[in-house]
């Protein structure tokens, strides 16, 4: 099981690249995701001298990120990236940050000058720790041999342990040739010198929490990515809550498949182009549970208006998420298994009665707004509707029962595939959140497709956004990566457009997608197929020509050009204060300059 | 509503000593818009392992609770306490005062400098340099004092502070 570099350990000593190799191999990394460059040639050298580690090289390094993200986000493991330094490193920011706002784990080795050119202005040197520092979680300058492999293990640690995140790992070039000592990964228990996340709740506050969603005349359960990156046992133990109490369900973007979309008790999204039953019932609930998600403003909508009767039970592993934009009553640091797990427990022994026919009301009230049937659309005519293209999308998807991975770009079409794409599992549901991150689906689907090469990756893209990293349609070829890139084609960036239409009297400024490229020719130009659907009748026959496949694809759907994604909450309004549709779009030139303040 | 009242925090934080620690900190601060009113730092073991930050910031009370959960999550923070909150607390300041002047005022000066406990640590025919510990307050009235009698120059470290009693952070 050695590397086959990896001489003899008391004949030759490591070098530092070999040691950073062995310390992934030991952290128990297959693939790494790279772009290789004179700072890093020794790790390339030592990665071409032995086998059990994969490199994906990637078109560009921000792509080289997102792809760890997406192979992190659908295993639950560290993804890794190798930059050189420089425009490698600072390439790699946009990725970085968006790993951190959306709580990833990665670990990202970048290249640096050798430490005693540091601070020189020497080629391709950029101050990397000083630039990452606020896109990552940690950051190290390995500047000592001595403290390479204790390094390498200290960034996988972080990055995974408490609330995930990226993490740099900065190597000097000389650092990478010369000797280094390894020592093995700290054993499991062996406390950190000073990051120990607190993981398991405190039973006073479970307690307190059950007792308050018992006695509960409207409850809601609000879930976030926390249960997600606590594992598939999270979701899991989260579904047997949810089920246990009876209680309405709500994701959030990113939690997205914690609690199965197809479940009668789930509400759909809630936010700003959530459901208007889960809005509502979190604007009207008096008792509301979260687990794992911050209180976002695209959650939250106006703060001073939000769900303004209820007491608030949160639970995240990240206390600084706790009283940061909401003041809770009952806050609970833990991670969502742990704390699902205990409430669950807490449940069953408490003996406070549960208020049932209040309950049982509130459900009426509920299945009442659910009525309003707020995600109908109507598909008449030749024109696709781009919320008609994702439902048959998912329920071809569905009818075939392939194990089946959605990434998306940002704007309206990432929106629609949350409104009307189903996930009953976890890790299925890869999208930029918080950052809102263009460009992040392509890269994040390749990601996908590398962990689960017999999966079914398709990347849900508008036609702006796919042109952010259009060139990782290479790798896909180089790679033979089936993935397939279902772009809603509206020429518009359309979110953009939206808010233009809404908030800015409709004057469309640079939101048009001039002079786009024909997508067919730009499939073939990469080795890839291409296909088109124009008009209705044509869209399942390309689905199904575009999974059938079996290699890369980008559908291009033409789809209505002025269509809106619909129910908003505008910004600074309130849960209540929806807009339902086209017809009530005229409430939104209501909008206060203060609400047009925020984005 | 939150409370909307904005007070004053003395934060200690216990840090690894490592580089970039100091800016992390600051960082944080800058990134995030809370106020520094004034920030200390300096290795408090023998092995220079760890070093110890003292803060003082304002804000309402829900921006010094996230003010303290953000540095607690730091990596390389071991502790965070607020000294404002726990108990009683002593908070020291060490400044360097230079007064220039001559006759009375040079006289005065130095009386004054006496009933504040003030030292004399450098003295020319037309000068002195005070050195004076105390809280901030005490060194802020002693500034106000000598300003009128040759105030040239003023320089101070921020304030160092810990828990009164057995308790060690």
């Amino acid at each position: 099981m050695s590397l086959t570099a990896e001489p003899a350990a008391d004949t030759k000593p490591m070098t530092g690249a070999e040691v950073v190799l062995r310390a992934l191999k030991d952290q128990g990394v297959d693939v790494i995701f790279g772009y290789p460059g004179g700072a890093v040639l020794p790790i390339y050298d030592a990665l071409f001298q032995q086998n059990s580690i994969r490199h994906i090289l990637v078109r560009h390094e921000q792509a080289a990120v997102h792809a760890a993200e997406g192979y992190a986000r659908s295993t639950g493991k560290v993804g890794v990236v190798l930059v050189t330094s420089g425009p490698g490193a600072t390439n790699a920011v946009t990725g970085l940050v968006d790993a951190l706002m959306d709580s990833i784990p990665v670990v990202c080795l970048t290249g640096q000058v050798p430490t005693h050119l540091i601070g020189n202005d020497a080629f391709q040197e950029a101050d990397t720790t000083g630039i990452t520092r606020p896109a990552t979680k940690h950051n190290y300058l390995v500047k000592r041999s001595e403290d390479l492999a204790r390094v390498m293990h200290d960034a996988f640690y972080v990055a995974r342990s408490g609330r995930p995140g990226p993490v740099v790992v900065d190597l000097p070039k000389d650092i990478l040739i010369k000797p280094a000592p390894y020592v093995e990964a700290p054993a499991v228990g062996v406390p950190h010198r000073s990051y120990r996340p607190v993981t398991q709740p405190d039973m006073a506050r479970i307690q307190e929490a059950v007792r308050l969603l018992k006695r509960s005349e409207r409850p809601v359960i609000y879930a976030g990515g926390g249960v997600i990156n606590s594992g598939p046992e999270a979701s899991r133990l989260l579904g047997e809550f949810v089920r246990l109490t009876g209680m309405p369900c709500t994701n959030t973007l990113m939690g997205l498949g914690a609690f199965p979309a197809s479940d009668p008790l789930f509400l759909g999204m809630l936010g700003m182009h959530g459901t208007y039953q889960a809005n509502l019932t979190m604007h009207g609930c008096d008792v509301m549970f979260n687990i794992g998600a911050r209180f976002d403003d695209r959650i939250t909508g106006r703060l001073d208006a939000f769900s303004p009767g209820s007491k608030k039970i949160h639970a995240d592993i990240d206390p600084s998420s706790i009283n940061k934009n909401v003041r809770v009553d009952v806050p609970i640091v833990g991670d969502a298994g742990a704390v699902l797990a205990a409430m669950i427990e807490c449940w069953n022994s408490d003996p406070t009665p549960v208020a049932k026919d209040a309950q049982l009301a509130w459900w009426r009230q509920i299945d009442q707004w659910r009525k309003r049937d707020c995600l109908a659309y109507v598909q008449q005519g030749p024109i696709i509707k781009p919320q008609h293209a994702v439902k048959r999308l998912f329920e071809i998807t569905q009818e075939l029962g392939r194990e089946t991975f959605i990434s998306t770009e940002v704007g309206q079409h990432q929106m629609w595939a949350a409104q009307y794409f189903g996930f009953d599992k976890p890790n299925r549901w890869m999208t930029s959140g918080g950052l809102g991150t263009m460009g992040y689906g392509l890269p994040a689907a390749m990601g996908v497709q590398i962990a689960h090469p017999a999966a079914l990756c398709i990347d849900i893209a508008g036609e702006a956004s796919i042109l952010m990293n259009i060139q990782e349609m290479g790798t896909l070829a180089q790679y033979r990566l089936p993935v397939k890139v279902f772009i809603l084609n509206n020429e518009y960036m359309g979110m953009v457009r939206q808010w233009q239409e809404l908030l800015h009297g409709s004057r469309y400024s640079e939101s048009y997608s001039e002079s786009l490229p024909d997508f067919v020719k730009l499939a073939e130009a990469f080795h890839a197929r291409g296909l088109r659907a124009q008009t209705a009748d044509q869209l399942d026959d390309v689905i199904r020509e575009m999974i059938a496949h079996p290699g890369p694809v980008i559908a291009d759907i033409c789809v209505a050009k002025d269509e809106n994604c619909y129910p908003m909450i505008p910004s600074g309004a309130a849960h209540n204060d929806m807009i339902m549709g086209p017809s009530e779009a005229k409430y939104a030139a209501a909008v206060t300059d203060e609400g047009k303040v925020l984005v | 509503m939150s409370d909307t009242r904005i007070r004053t925090a003395t934060i200690a934080v216990l840090v690894e000593n490592e580089s970039g620690v100091l800016a992390r900190v600051i960082g944080l601060f800058a990134g995030r818009g809370y106020n520094i009113d004034s920030l200390t730092v300096a290795p408090v073991d023998d092995e220079g392992r760890l070093s110890r930050i003292t803060i003082v910031t304002s804000g309402t009370e829900m921006v010094i609770d996230q003010i303290k959960a953000q540095l607690d999550r730091l990596v390389p923070v071991h502790r965070v306490q607020d000294l404002t909150l726990e108990g009683p607390y002593l908070k020291r300041e060490l400044a360097l005062i230079k007064v220039v002047g001559q006759g009375d005022q040079r006289v005065e000066a130095l009386r004054l400098a006496d009933a504040f406990r003030a030292r004399v640590v450098d003295a020319t025919t037309e000068s002195f340099v005070f050195e004076m510990t105390g809280n901030g307050e005490k060194i802020d009235a002693f500034c106000a004092l000598m300003r009128p009698l040759g105030l040239k120059e003023v320089c101070r470290t921020g304030a160092v502070a810990i828990a009164r009693g057995a308790v060690a952070l």
